[in-house]
């Protein structure tokens, strides 16, 4: 019987893995899928990694590798190529997993920490249509490729999408000799972060279009034109707004779903917004014993937020195995006007300080985050200069107010005139 | 001289091929494409329809049954996945009405078992998740849905095992009378054959004006679909197709043998035979459809859209005929809906045919009719602990959305019809056929089909020939060097 099972040996997983460990329990095990710990950030050999969390610049691999060696310095127990193909919760927790070494496994345990990130939306999930010729991959893939593999996946290429994946990818094939025509965005802003917008596409001369998609692929055997057209406010095309590229390559960098299927089969309660656990503010569902951090939970903009999150989740469930109950009175958290999600959505009174992490609809200038209590009565307040959807928001909530709010909570954002 | 020669491995030349091989006769398969099955039996609904809706008397009508009827055992001799779920046509107003008592009538007149006329509540009962403007359907017990590229595999691995010589890349480019048969040409060689059997799917027109002019024309029509997400898999139990009227022939939601949901298809008329492409207007098209059947369907779970070509004619029977001006010369043309339901009955018409040019021959006593098929993922956690104890390489799961190991896929390359691309293995294994459409799995897959075959892993194609994936190598000597 173990304490904690992990599941998932990304950065997640190894920062809960080591706070359960050095909140004392000794029996904890990370069930991981890929050969190696680290995760996606392995593939991710660009820098910007850290600044929070160590205050440096590292690289992806550079930051996976510090939590590695975190692990390596305990008794944590590692299983490599090992797929979770079930979690059955109950007293105790079941996690049904597979692989080549140990064949087919039943493992028993006090908590279990979901940790098994998110995947990348694909052509299915926009309905792209045209013609389905090889020489389109998710940005991820081609990262892959790329960084893990060493191939090279085209030499004239378009992404569609603005997230993060994409704009690093519009610069890593620059820099393999492809040439990007175009950086294609739905919205009228970017999902990405302004650094990256600056450092891999403004940096290389590669033109962004706002509010401009992709509307037909062509090519029978390899990719050979996309057209891209340009949007109105209803996100429909505009007929003879048609730009026609030549490549032979479309990265799609549309969004990232976190990988719940584990989740849903375990009956574990979700929020349709987050695509992830609904959790209270230390990380667990609402499964006693059950807790989920990182992309899995929600998808984040940085691995720095991922860590302190899932040193939440590895600290509870070390609380929760050396059976420290956490009964009190539980307040909802809702997400209001001008936001789209918030993690946790669930307070439990008497937790001290909470941590509450959102996201914004849309691009905000000068306002202020608001939260209200059951009576409209506002218990905290928090002014910003700018926010945007591709930058997730933070406040943290001290735990008097909290004792004091009368019924559940809603975090809206009210916009300030600029007099 | 080959006893037969077959052109296309399609699910029709694959069933041909099938009953032919129980024979003593030598019989080569000729596959215009790098791979089995890659034309309209990979695109399509992939339903047994019962037989209820071809006119009664036609080719279509007494094939459907049939081919349904021998669907059920083929499939389970040769572990194909199917199931049969049964079908529901629905009716919305009182006109529908009207044709479903049509359709019943003609289902009894072609032998469909079972037909029953349910009242809306009876509906309502059968599927919860149906519009409640639904006012009656008309069930068929007999439907059944099929992995359709798996079924025309089965027959061609077996037909293959079983002693029947296949060629892929291997497109027919003259057909020329020659003593006592005809000769095709072929980039791999030319092939002599005392008969022919053009099972060559939306190209069986150009086919035939190779040796003749014919006097059929295909008429490609392009349907659409949307494939969701197992999460919509459990949206209705049976195939729910919806009543033909004079706004279209409806659009059909069915769950997959793989347990997704199958939403589409449109009908539009096309020119160019290799256009699979997908519109945004046919998608709307499906989308709008669909949700009148059923309305909470979620199509933001869609994990992939296709488009298929149905072989439609200028006539309306299915084309299954001798040359009059050139004996031995068969059409088996013509296939459209319902063709993957009547292919094994084709098949055999086809195989009868020969058999009447060549009474004396007896059945083989050492025809092997079975094949195995392992999917880890149906497994007992007692039978998958057995296989990995055999082969650890069935221990490492490669793609994780279909639950797909390293064991199955070495397995498919090494089988007697091995795939070459990474699209050949997702429709042998299912690696790559899931939620995340190969985005983590394609890269290992590529890997290991290079691995096994002996191949550079630039040279593992996507799909058909020229779908290359990979430009070259990195800061090398790749591909990039003049950009």
């Amino acid at each position: 019987m173990y304490e904690l099972i992990v599941i998932g040996g990304g950065p997640a997983g190894l920062a809960a893995a080591r706070e359960a460990w050095d909140q004392g329990l000794r029996k904890v095990l990370i069930l991981e899928r890929d050969q190696e710990l680290g995760g996606i950030l392995n593939q991710c050999i660009h820098n910007g990694f850290g600044l929070h969390h160590f205050h440096e610049e590292l690289t992806g691999p550079e930051y996976a590798a510090r939590f590695i060696q975190q692990i390596q310095d305990t008794d944590v127990e590692v299983q490599l190529d090992t797929m979770v193909l079930q979690l059955l919760p109950g007293a105790p927790h079941q996690v049904h997993c597979v692989s080549a070494q140990h064949g087919y496994q039943i493992l028993e345990t006090k908590a279990v920490v979901l940790a098994m990130g998110c995947r990348e939306r694909a052509r299915g999930a926009i309905a792209l249509p045209g013609e389905r010729p090889a020489g389109i991959f998710t940005a991820g893939a081609a990262q892959r490729y790329l960084n893990m593999e060493g191939y090279m996946v085209g030499r004239r290429v378009v992404i569609l999408g603005s997230g993060d994946i994409g704009l690093i990818m519009a610069r890593r094939m620059t820099l393999e000799g492809a040439r990007v025509l175009a950086c294609v965005e739905l919205m009228p802003y970017s999902s990405g972060l302004t650094r990256n917008i600056v450092q891999c596409l403004e940096d290389y001369h590669i033109p962004l279009y706002l509010s401009h998609t992709v509307t037909d692929i062509r090519g029978h055997n390899r990719l050979e034109q996309v057209v891209v057209s340009q949007v109105d406010e209803h996100r429909r095309p505009i007929p003879g707004t048609e730009l026609v590229f030549d490549c032979d390559t479309l990265l799609l960098s549309v969004g990232l779903i976190p990988e719940n299927e584990l989740t849903r089969q375990a009956d574990i309660p979700m929020d349709g917004r987050t695509h992830g656990a609904v959790v209270f503010e230390n990380m667990e569902t609402q499964v006693p014993g059950i807790f989920a951090c990182g992309n899995v939970l929600h998808v984040h903009d940085l691995v720095d937020y991922v860590t302190a999150e899932s040193q939440r989740a590895g600290a509870a469930a070390a609380r929760y195995v050396q059976g420290e109950q956490a009964a009190h009175e539980a307040l909802p958290l809702t997400h209001g006007s001008g936001v789209s999600y918030t993690v946790p959505q669930r307070i439990r009174r008497g937790s001290g300080k909470v941590q509450v992490l959102f996201r914004v609809g849309r691009v905000f200038g000068t306002s202020r985050i608001v939260v209200k209590d059951d009576t409209g009565t506002p218990i905290a307040q928090f002014p910003r200069s700018h926010m945007a959807p591709g930058e997730m928001e933070q406040i943290t909530l001290p735990g008097v107010l909290l004792d004091r709010a009368a019924g559940g909570l809603t975090l809206s954002i009210e916009e300030v005139e600029e007099t | 001289m080959y006893d037969v020669i077959i052109l296309g491995c399609g699910v029709v030349g694959a069933a041909a091929a099938y009953h032919l091989a129980r024979y003593p006769l030598d019989v080569a398969v000729l596959e215009a494409q790098n791979d089995v099955a890659n034309g309209t039996t990979k695109a399509n609904s992939a339903i047994i329809h019962a037989g209820y809706d071809p006119e009664p008397g036609t080719l279509m009508a007494q094939l459907n049954v049939e081919g349904n009827r021998m669907a059920g055992d083929i499939c389970q001799k040769l572990q194909v996945p199917f199931a049969r779920v049964g079908s529901l046509v629905l009716a919305f107003d009182e006109g529908d009405l009207h044709t479903l008592r049509t359709l019943y009538h003609r289902g009894v007149q072609n032998g469909v078992p079972g037909l029953e006329l349910l009242d809306a509540a009876q509906v309502r009962q059968t599927e919860p998740n149906l519009s409640g403007e639904v006012v009656g359907a008309l069930y068929a017990p007999t439907a059944g849905i099929v992995d359709p590229w798996q079924y025309a595999l089965a027959m061609a691995e077996v037909a293959v095992v079983n002693g029947v010589t296949l060629h892929r890349s291997a497109p027919a480019t003259a057909i020329t009378p020659v003593e006592g048969g005809y000769a095709v040409t072929t980039p791999k060689g030319v092939f002599e054959g005392k008969y022919i059997l053009n099972a060559t799917g939306v190209f069986s027109d150009q086919v035939h004006g190779l040796l003749e002019e014919p006097d059929y024309a295909i008429t490609p029509n392009r349907g659409e679909y949307y494939l969701l997400d197992k999460s919509q898999g459990h949206q209705v139990s049976h195939v729910v197709f919806q009543c033909p009227n004079e706004k279209g022939k409806g659009v059909l939601v069915a769950p997959t043998i793989h347990g997704n949901l199958l939403v589409g298809p449109n009908a539009q008329p096309v020119a160019d035979r290799h256009d699979l492409g997908n519109t945004a207007q046919g998608l709307a098209f499906v989308r709008k459809q669909a949700l009148r059947s059923v309305p909470g369907l979620n199509f933001g779970e869609n994990i992939r859209n296709f488009a298929g070509l149905r072989a439609n004619s200028t006539r309306s029977d299915f084309i299954l005929e001798e040359s009059q001006t050139h004996p031995g010369f068969f059409d088996l043309a013509g296939i459209k809906s319902p063709g993957l339901a009547a292919s094994a009955a084709i098949g055999k018409w086809a195989c009868d045919r020969i058999l009447e040019k060549e009474p004396h021959l007896g059945a083989k006593p050492d025809f092997v009719d079975q094949r195995s098929h392992v999917m880890f993922q149906h497994l007992s956690p007692q039978e998958k602990n057995a296989l990995i104890a055999r082969d650890p390489r069935y221990g490492r799961v490669i793609c994780r959305c279909e639950t797909v190991t390293e064991g199955e896929i070495v397995a498919a390359l090494h089988a007697p019809i091995p795939p070459y691309t990474i699209n050949g293995v997702k429709r042998r294994c299912n690696a790559g056929m899931g939620r995340c459409q190969g985005g983590f799995c394609a890269p290992r897959v590529q890997a290991i089909i290079a691995r096994e075959l002996g191949l550079d892993p630039c040279e593992v194609l996507l799909d058909q020939e020229g779908s290359y994936l990979l430009t070259g190598e990195t800061k090398g000597q790749g591909g990039n060097a003049h950009v």
